[in-house]
């Protein structure tokens, strides 16, 4: 399907679809912005990493976890600004095929959080065509929240590296992340079983 | 016979336990590079940015495998930005080595000049670094960095100086 003739959809709706999905602890990356304000409005879990800086990483900070961690399932949520600042992790991504490893892209066509200005991808540049071209063979875009629902479905169950491309409108985020990124850094270690620790938290 | 650096590197990264090794290459660190590809202890393949394998090396340690990134001066100085905001910020102990292009012998003026911006760089960032400039003190020092770096819980810089790898020789005579 042409990715012009998508259905737009709303960040924070997809995001607390996803996270009602996940039953087995499995690790959520959000990328800078509003990425990670909604996975954090979506409800707090241990195995979340809300990335406060540092923009165009959530997908290689995944990528990082699903290569330490093969046995649990890592989501990256991110930008299409974003994406287009290290487009080159695609290409990684394909060529290391880590199995448990889906990459969400959520995007709203713009720079959202600094004013909503367009991204240069104005011009026509497809996520999932370039991400396909990259050589990941499971990329696609999802067409309205019923078929994100099927897809992400699909890569709970199957072997990825899986890319959902999602065409979003302009809402704002429901929350903002507390910005605290050592405490951050800390519940993720605890919540990927590395670190334990006999401090509440 | 005395063992060349690239030999006690691995050994120090076994010893302790780093194993993933994203790297953007340089002359310098090729054997390095050969020898962790041909060893199965380690993770290692290339990236298309420095950011990239630094977002790489802070996941796999966030999730328990512990990681270098390897790279040049001039890889090093793409990545202020992200350095600061997440191994800093988060207090992940993301290792870097990075092969010192740009001094004692430099031919290529660009990497003299980025050269140059380094060490500012490594002292703005207030992350622990240090250079390797002797054989001997190569175990030493890459040792006891790493586990700085990982009691800490900061990120941590490794320099290779030419006087211990020999450098990058001029592929043209000086002077006409
Ligand atoms: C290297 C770098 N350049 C610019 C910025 C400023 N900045 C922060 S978020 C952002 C836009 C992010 O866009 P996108 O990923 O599409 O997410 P959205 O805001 O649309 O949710 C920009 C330009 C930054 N933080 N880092």
């Amino acid at each position: 399907m042409a990715e012009t003739n998508l259905h737009r959809m709303h960040r924070f709706d997809l995001t607390k679809r996803l996270v009602a999905k996940l039953q087995r602890e499995e690790a959520v990356i959000g990328g800078i912005g509003h990425s990670n304000f909604d996975l954090w409005a979506a409800g707090h879990r241990p195995q979340n990493f809300y990335m406060l800086g540092s923009m165009g990483l959530a997908i290689p900070i995944a990528l990082g976890v699903a290569l330490a961690q093969p046995a649990r399932r890592c989501f990256a949520l991110e930008g299409d600004g974003s994406l287009l600042m290290q487009l080159g992790c695609l290409a990684t991504v394909a060529t290391l095929a880590p199995k448990n490893l889906t990459m969400l892209i959520m995007d709203n066509g713009s720079y959202q959080i600094t004013g909503g200005q367009a991204t240069p991808a104005a011009g026509g540049a497809d996520f999932v065509a370039i991400a396909r071209g990259c050589g990941l063979r499971s990329a696609v875009w999802a067409t309205d929240e019923t078929d994100f629902d099927a897809q992400i479905d699909r890569c709970l169950a199957t072997d990825g590296p899986h890319l959902i491309g999602l065409k979003l409108d302009d809402q704002p985020p429901a929350a903002q992340t507390e910005r605290d990124p050592p405490q951050l850094r800390d519940r993720f270690m605890r919540g990927m079983g590395v670190k334990k620790s006999k401090l509440p938290g | 016979m005395t063992k060349p650096w690239h030999e006690i590197v691995v050994e120090v990264l076994k010893a302790n336990e780093i194993r993933l090794i994203p790297y953007v290459p340089d002359n310098v660190l090729k054997p390095l590079i050969n020898a962790i590809h041909a060893d199965p202890f380690f993770t290692t393949f290339s990236t298309a940015r420095e950011e990239e394998a630094i977002g790489i090396v802070c996941g796999g340690v966030m999730a328990g495998m512990r990681g270098m990134a390897l790279m040049q001066t001039s890889g090093f100085m793409t990545l202020p930005n992200v350095l600061a905001s997440l191994p800093c910020s988060f207090q992940i102990p993301a290792l870097m080595m990075v092969s010192e292009r740009g001094t004692l012998g430099e031919f290529n003026m660009g990497q003299a000049a980025v050269w140059r911006t380094m060490r500012p760089t490594l002292d703005g960032l207030a992350m622990p670094w240090h250079v390797i400039t002797r054989l001997d003190e190569c175990e030493f020092i890459t040792d006891r960095t790493i586990k700085q770096a990982l009691m800490t819980q900061s990120p941590a810089c490794l320099l290779l100086s030419p006087l211990l790898t020999g450098g990058k020789a001029s592929p043209v005579r000086t002077g006409h």
